[in-house]
């Protein structure tokens, strides 16, 4: 296709750079791919090496939410102090030197999970603390942990439950947040979580099945504990054969782990989506792959872009201007002026007071006294 | 209507009530003692665990290599001249040795004046100095600590566990993983010594000791481990439990010393008896049972039975690892004592909380059998259904004859809480006498009879329990209610609530304690009336009374531990328990010898008077 059809092609826009795509099948593709992961209390970090694929795949940090429950590399337990291995050889330090934490120890909450998945927040939360999608964007959500029949625990004090998830996953379509959702969960019962999804364009992927546990891989014998779980060492050796180019599709990624290596049943929820699994690249979720033609030709842009055509007979219907979400009010930040403080009449504590105050006034002086005041 | 407030249903209740009542009571006596002794039958039992996710299902791998060392430093520390026994502790050397070892040593001196001369441990005048090293963890603050404690007496040098401590701290100052101070204390005069530091540690003074305050300190403890060896050569370990009040440590410590056990293989015992597996033989039922009622009367009897027993007090989880030397084939080195200290302190490094998610409560038949506090209770709870039962029953009579005074007889009607009143005050006054006055009058005693003064406290306690029985027949004037019979109702009701609540509350803290008194008190209290053979039942009561009940747990207790005694040496035996529960109680606060005294005895006293009323 000549850039120039590409360019006057109808239902394109070109407010900002951001280029709208209403046919997937155009051959410029600009996906950003968003990853947030969630490490609730496991003391394994199988997400740092997640963290070294993705990365290696093209996504950078700034489009990476991290969250951390435990600090694994810094804990006075860790006899290799700032390190974290994946594998008892140690032969790879997964924690680096550019892993960045965006949310750590007990700002892992359930609260701000959700609040990342749906933008709700607070006005001074700075860009890396924040899912900055739109709707063109590929969503990876992983998360780890201990987890039940229809809830994954968050910090030993609190649960998020598969039917909270599936409404901020709504939410976030409704917002128009992400194009596609891929979401990966590692617990025990990890099937519960995805069973209560609603909204489309959903994918998702468990360790095991309800009534099943997960199990871990391998313990680390100077420590006591153990690295990683079954399904994520598995998932992450299929990773490694994954590279830019390639073009393993969802199909391979459900394969990963059967029974008889896992113990458990690795399930997958696909009817959401709409497009056949098979034709889904790896790489759409876990890389920021971008398909670029050079072209030689020069274009000549000199006539404007016709305005779309206005259909007849509908002068009344309004077509509203669909516009992005506001999501870093920079202007209200920056520029903020001083807010006219409103009168309010006094509260609780000030009337009793005040009462008070004025009860011994007439205890003391007596009502017959006030007579000779007035 | 309701069940009871219908009076037809409520009279059909009662008088089912009255009918039933001594069957009724007859099989939950015979149930709850059939109920505790099934507790060890092992398909009762439950398996134990590791409860705490913290300390997890992998094992570290041990690399303490410095045992022979260890041993070779012990006869460092114990040459003849600078022994305990002559100039106490060689202060001097452990610290030095301590200081070369990169911890921070300090020392602390007590000194104590017991109430009277311990004759078991020959001491009255006890003076003393603790030491203690702290091993600061390089990267944490200093807010929590563990303490690895061995104790060093006159008669009991412990020079092995000394050395062993100090070359696990050599070993332990050379890693990076410690997330918890770690102080090595060795303490002197045993309890007496753990007892002071504990108080200057916590900044208490519950038993008046004087003892200097401590330099140092390391943030709250989390988990202290005692450790006894008593020779080079070891072969097999003994763990003890059973702490002051009958007070034990969370059950995961005892999981966590089980599991290194097995993972090293050393041969693990409890009470000095090792595992059987043969459960379905009669042997092996006994072998479990015995190991249970072992337990039972150590944790009745209220003492520490460890170094350790002090620490549970300020909900420090611990326990006493003792070596024992049996002369078997298979012997354990110094090195693998070592690796399993090391694995079990690395364990609780590991714990980000103390110990709280297994059983607080609990009997263990065998290591790696327990009985948790639902399965026991049951058997204390037909104990005390009985009390109730008849305690109803009387409720019941005396509430009846309100109906039979209809037809004119000018008997006063009841007769009111005054005349409970006075055998109560005066039973209780009998029992303060027991209480203060074995200690206070050892002066007197010993001026005036030819006995030192720990044979003095004892015969006069003694003495004074005796002079209680006489008590029914000089008070029995200064009675009102002398000869009705809503008189004796009455006392034996208020009686029966008292003894249940008391043996209720007792049996909470200490199980062991309430279940023994309430075997053998339930029977006679609950069957006793003014209306029985005196002679007899008198026999009878004084057999059962808390005083024998102690003697035959002497017995039971020395047939129990394979070292039967005759009838002379048990009561030596008896006598000198009851001068080391009044020491226990004096010096550490101990519960049992002043809940006998004021409580129990005086219960019992009120059932003396009911027995002798007329």
């Amino acid at each position: 296709m000549e850039l120039r059809e590409f360019i006057n092609f109808p239902g394109l826009t070109f407010p900002g750079l951001k280029i709208t795509l209403l046919k997937p099948d155009i051959f410029f593709k600009q996906w950003y791919s968003w990853y947030s992961k969630i490490h609730s209390s496991h003391l394994e970090s199988p997400l740092e090496v997640f963290h070294n694929h993705v990365y290696r795949l093209g996504i950078p940090d700034s489009h990476i939410v991290l969250m951390l429950a435990d600090d694994m590399a810094c804990n006075y337990r860790n006899p290799k102090p700032a390190t974290v291995f994946s594998h008892k050889n140690m032969e790879l330090n997964v924690y680096g030197d550019d892993v960045e934490v965006d949310y750590r120890g007990y700002e892992v909450t359930v609260e701000n999970f959700l609040r990342v998945l749906t933008g709700r927040l607070p006005p001074s939360t700075p860009r890396s603390k924040r899912l900055l999608s739109d709707d063109r964007s590929n969503i990876l959500i992983y998360l780890t942990g201990h987890g039940g029949n229809g809830f994954l625990k968050f910090q030993d004090s609190e649960e998020i439950s598969n039917m909270e998830l599936a409404d901020a996953f709504e939410q976030m379509w409704q917002k128009r947040r992400y194009n596609e959702l891929l979401f990966i969960i590692d617990t025990c019962q990890g099937a519960s979580m995805y069973e209560r999804f609603y909204s489309p364009n959903l994918m998702a992927l468990a360790s095991s099945q309800v009534g099943e546990d997960s199990l871990s891989h391998q313990p680390d014998l100077g420590i006591g504990v153990h690295l990683m779980d079954k399904y994520t060492f598995y998932l992450l050796e299929f990773l490694e054969e994954v590279h830019p180019a390639s073009q393993a599709n969802m199909n391979d990624l459900f394969k990963v782990c059967p029974q008889s290596q896992c113990v458990s049943t690795p399930g997958h929820r696909t009817d959401l989506f709409q497009r056949d699994p098979g034709s889904v690249l790896i790489t759409d979720f876990f890389g920021s792959v971008r398909k670029v033609e050079i072209t030689k030709d020069t274009i000549n842009l000199t006539s404007p872009v016709e305005p779309p055509i206005k259909r007849s007979g509908s002068s009344d219907i309004q077509i509203e201007s669909l516009t992005y979400v506001d999501q870093l009010p920079v202007a209200e930040i920056i520029h903020q002026k001083p807010k006219q403080k409103d009168w309010h009449p006094p509260d609780g504590f000030i009337l009793g007071l005040w009462t008070l105050i004025l009860l011994v006034f007439f205890q003391t002086y007596g009502i017959k006294h006030l007579k000779h005041i007035f | 209507m309701g069940l009871l407030s219908d009076p037809n249903r409520r009279k059909a209740l009662t008088g089912l009530l009255t009918r039933l009542n001594t069957p009724i009571c007859i099989v939950c006596y015979l149930a709850g003692i059939v109920w505790f002794m099934g507790l060890a039958f092992e398909p009762f039992t439950l398996r134990t665990y590791m409860s705490e996710n913290a300390m997890g299902s992998t094992m570290v791998e041990e690399r303490f290599s410095s045992g022979e060392r260890a041993l070779s430093l012990a006869k460092e520390f114990d040459p003849p001249s600078a022994c305990c026994g002559l100039n106490g502790m060689p202060v001097e050397w452990l610290v030095k040795a301590m200081q070369s070892r990169g911890l921070e040593v300090f020392t602390q001196s007590f000194s104590r004046k017991l109430p009277f001369p311990d004759e078991n441990k020959e001491r009255y005048m006890v003076r003393g100095t603790n030491v203690y090293g702290i091993l600061r963890a390089p990267r944490a603050p200093r807010t929590e600590a563990l303490v690895i404690t061995a104790p060093c007496s006159p008669g009991n040098t412990n020079n092995q566990a000394v050395a062993l401590l100090l070359a696990l701290a050599q070993y332990f100052r050379n890693q990076i993983y410690w997330a918890k101070d770690i102080i090595f204390l060795v303490n002197e005069h045993d309890l007496i010594g753990t007892q002071a530091w504990l108080e200057g540690y916590h900044h208490t003074n519950i038993t008046g000791m004087e003892y200097s305050p401590l330099q140092g300190r390391a943030g709250s403890i989390q988990a202290a481990l005692s450790l006894e060896l008593s020779s080079d050569v070891i072969t097999s370990l003994d763990l003890v439990l059973e702490g002051l009040n009958g007070q034990l440590p969370n059950l995961d410590l005892a999981n966590l010393f089980y599991a290194f056990c097995q993972k090293l293989g050393v041969l693990c015992t409890i009470q000095g008896k090792l595992q059987r597996n043969d459960w379905d033989t009669a042997e092996g039922y006994t072998h479990a049972a015995q190991t249970m009622m072992l337990m039972v009367l150590k944790q009745a009897c209220g003492r520490s039975w460890g170094d350790h027993g002090l620490f549970l007090r300020y909900h420090i989880e611990a326990a006493s690892v003792r070596g024992i030397n049996s002369f078997r084939h298979y012997k354990t080195d110094a090195t693998t004592i070592g690796r399993l200290l090391e694995g079990m302190v690395r364990k609780l490094n590991n714990l980000l909380e103390r110990l709280h998610q297994s059983y607080f409560f609990y009997l263990l038949p065998s290591l790696s059998r327990f009985v948790s506090i639902g399965y026991y209770m049951p058997a204390f709870g037909l104990l005390a259904v009985i009390l109730l039962l008849r305690a109803l029953d009387l409720w019941v009579h005396l509430g009846a004859p309100a109906l039979a005074a209809v037809d004119g007889v000018t008997e006063p009607s009841s007769p009111g809480v005054l005349t409970v009143l006075t055998p109560v005050v005066i039973s209780h006054l009998t029992g303060v006498a027991l209480y203060l006055l074995p200690v206070h009058l050892q002066e007197m005693a010993v001026e005036h009879f030819p006995v030192s003064e720990t044979e003095a406290v004892v015969l006069t306690a003694i003495a004074i329990y005796t002079a209680g029985l006489a008590l029914p027949h000089n008070t029995q004037r200064l009675l009102s209610g002398e000869g009705t019979e809503q008189g004796w109702k009455v006392l034996k009701l208020t009686a029966l609530l008292y003894l249940a609540v008391l043996l209720g509350c007792t049996a909470l803290i200490n199980f062991s304690l309430g279940f023994i008194l309430a075997v053998t008190l339930v029977p006679i209290t609950a069957s006793i009336t003014p209306h029985m053979p005196k002679a007899l039942y008198a026999v009878v009561m004084v057999l059962l009374s808390p005083a024998f009940t102690i003697l035959y747990c002497v017995f039971i207790y020395q047939e129990l531990i394979e070292a039967p005694v005759s009838v002379s040496e048990g009561w030596m035996l008896f006598l000198s328990v009851i001068s080391q529960g009044i020491l226990d109680h004096a010096l550490y606060g101990s519960l049992v010898y002043p809940l006998l005294a004021l409580f129990i005895y005086p219960c019992w006293l009120m059932f003396w008077n009911i027995l002798f009323w007329n």
